[in-house]
């Protein structure tokens, strides 16, 4: 593993993201989550140029309007067209994934690789309090900490990030204990690298490919967690376009209009679908043995 | 490891045999430093739920005493409440609650929370029993299917099966559910545990509908309790196989690329019986522990599902209480899932231990 996860890291960075990407192509599934994910980034780069119409331009004329001719995916019970709605959707989407992704992967990194170097008492708490928060399902404490803070989208952010670093920290925790008696680290320590050095330059390293993908893997359940608080009117205020908070808006109308919850709906899932697919991918991609055997 | 152990069943493990005279006393240790770390983690929830109850935005006095109440009620209220003294003194005094089993009163329904959460716990735990059998058969046949298919089709297959449902939104699932099944085919019932028609008809005696209505006998109500079931539990069982299926897979693979499989195959026996007698017999506790945490995770889809469900469940009265912000009843369902929670964990930790041969 440690000789496996070095060659990886010899040829520079940039290589090795090439042979990543490389190996993800070679697997239908692995690719088609990767083109998910890149439209997805270029759709809420490009919202204003795709999007036909504003996501809160109302045409009280034409509420309820059933898919096809100038809405492709209707519109909502205030004549919002519902295409140009989930295009603005993605910008909110990618905010949340990505502010909860760089608050939760240094925290779970720096819990975890400290607490598995250090050991003892420092370790033992650590591990506890990670365990404490392991002890909910995350949606749950979610739930509680936004019934704490008030429901808005920020502070959705705040609680899924509060609930999902723990099984990062377990993570980094789990790989830390597996190179801290390596040869390398002692090396480190023999040329009087301090404890802080070495975590840094030595640890966090090593652990930063499977906490990717970690975090990646986390993204499908970030956008689960954050479109169910934006459902249970938790999240995303209207008439923000979250998807979730959409859904919740069109339940009201959904036996006649079924485009209201539909479309959103589809939206979730295909990109949850894609993270997940990425980083199954990713976790084969990283993992040195299936490297070789394929 | 000996064939002895491979082939051996639930009960030879458990049985006195003459093999086990070199069985080891039961580890007291271990169980009670596993006790010990239970009763900190315990520690640790009530602290956490004190915590997020003390930062609740919405003012417990002004809940109770209304907005037009003079200064002196207010004060005197807040008093009561012994919110004057110091934080860790309202802890030691909640830690005290708690532990003789007083949750506090719930503001929206006037009744002891506790009382309220035993009311509708039952209707989740019908709920949840149901999806996490259909799960676990749906999960477990599913992960072996794509175990002995490794690389092949199958295995594709029952992968972005597996992962749309961990991919979907189940709140949107049970909706899309409602419209098709319910809406424009007719096959199951709507919202709610039995249609309205019904509702009062069978006495509450375990407060589990199917347990309620068959002990009364009345097969009509038993039905609608059924055909409301059957939508939500697929939905939430559907949801839950992911997890079960990405571990039943791992677990078999595992076992199959082992030597014994090989010796089995060589000796004669075919890859069915190799598959099902040998590998899958090894696997079963590790499967076990896998469905308990999977039902406590299931905790989580349940209150989405209840809210489109209008399941009148331990989730719907977890969501109604949050959106009105009544702490003391918000805050002990949460501390009742993490108790949930921890049960399970610790369940299945010992089923592990009793189970398995090898952790003796």
């Amino acid at each position: 593993m440690t000789t496996q996860a070095t060659k990886l890291a010899v040829p520079g960075p940039l290589l090795a993201l090439g042979n990543i990407l490389r190996f993800l192509m070679k697997s239908p599934t692995s690719a088609f989550g990767l083109l998910v994910i890149s439209v997805l980034i270029v759709v809420a780069v490009f919202a204003p140029w795709i999007a036909p119409y504003g996501p809160y331009a109302q045409d009280l004329n034409n509420t309820l309007a059933a898919p096809g001719g100038a809405h492709v995916f209707g519109t909502d019970e205030l004549g919002r067209d519902i295409f140009s709605r989930l295009v603005y959707g993605t910008r909110i989407t990618l905010t949340i994934i990505f502010l909860v992704s760089i608050v939760v992967g240094p925290i779970g990194l720096f819990v975890g690789t400290t607490a598995g170097y250090l050991g003892g008492k420092y370790d033992t708490v650590m591990m506890r309090i990670t365990d404490i928060f392991l002890s909910f399902p995350s949606l749950i404490l979610s739930l509680a900490f936004v019934a704490a803070l008030g429901p808005s989208l920020n502070n959705a952010i705040i609680a899924i990030a509060l609930t999902s670093w723990p099984p990062i920290a377990r993570l980094a925790r789990a790989e830390t204990l597996t190179f801290r008696s390596a040869d390398y680290v002692a090396a480190a320590r023999l040329q009087g690298a301090s404890t802080s050095r070495i975590v840094i330059k030595s640890i966090v390293p090593m652990c930063l490919p499977s906490v990717l993908i970690r975090l990646t893997l986390n993204m499908a359940t970030v956008i689960l967690t954050a479109a169910g608080l934006g459902f249970l009117g938790l999240g995303a205020q209207p008439p923000v376009p979250e998807w979730g908070a959409m859904i919740a808006m069109g339940r009201r109308y959904m036996i006649d209009s079924w485009w209201l919850v539909t479309f959103p709906g589809f939206a979730i899932l295909l990109v949850g679908l894609a993270f997940n697919l990425l980083g199954d991918g990713l976790r084969d991609a990283l993992d040195p043995k299936q490297m070789n055997r394929r | 490891m000996s064939k002895n152990s491979k082939t051996a069943g639930w009960g030879s493990a458990l049985a006195v045999s003459p093999a086990k005279k070199i069985r080891r006393p039961f580890n007291w240790r271990s169980l009670m430093s596993q006790l010990f770390t239970v009763a900190v983690t315990l520690f640790g929830l009530l602290v956490l739920t004190f915590v997020i109850g003390r930062m609740m935005p919405s003012d417990p006095v002004r809940a109770i005493v209304g907005e037009d109440a003079t200064r002196e009620t207010y004060e005197m209220v807040f008093r009561q409440l012994g919110l004057d003294r110091p934080l860790w003194e309202q802890f030691f005094i909640y830690l005290r609650d708690v532990l003789t089993g007083n949750f506090g009163v719930s503001i929206r329904t006037g009744q002891p929370v506790i009382t309220d959460i035993l009311h509708v716990l039952p209707a989740t735990i019908e709920l949840a029993t149901f999806a996490i059998l259909i799960g676990a058969t749906l999960g477990v046949s599913l992960g072996v299917l794509a175990a002995v298919n490794k690389d092949r089709w199958p295995d594709h297959v029952v992968r972005v099966f597996s992962l749309m449902g961990h991919s979907m939104p189940i709140f949107w699932t049970g909706m899309i559910g409602l419209l098709v099944f319910y809406a424009a085919l007719g096959w199951v019932g709507g919202s709610g545990r039995m249609a309205d028609f019904y509702i009062g008809l069978v006495d509450e005696r375990t407060g589990f509908l199917l347990i309620d209505s068959a002990l009364a006998q009345d097969w009509e109500v038993f039905r609608s309790a059924l055909n409301h079931l059957i939508l939500p539990a697929s939905i939430l069982g559907y949801s839950s196989s992911a997890y079960i299926t990405r571990m039943t897979r791992s677990f078999m693979l595992d076992q199959i690329n082992q030597e014994y499989i090989t010796t089995a195959r060589v000796k004669g026996l075919s890859r069915r019986q190799t598959i099902w007698r040998h590998a899958f017999l090894n696997i079963r506790v590790q499967l076990v522990t896998i469905v308990a945490l999977a039902y406590g995770s299931l905790l989580e889809g349940a209150v989405l599902i209840e809210t489109v469900f209008a399941w009148p469940g331990f989730g719907q009265y977890l969501t109604n209480n949050m959106l009105i912000g009544d702490m003391n009843a918000v805050m002990t369902c949460v501390l009742i899932v993490g108790v949930i929670f921890i049960t399970l964990n610790l369940i299945s930790d010992m089923l592990y231990r009793i189970f398995d041969p090898r952790t003796r």
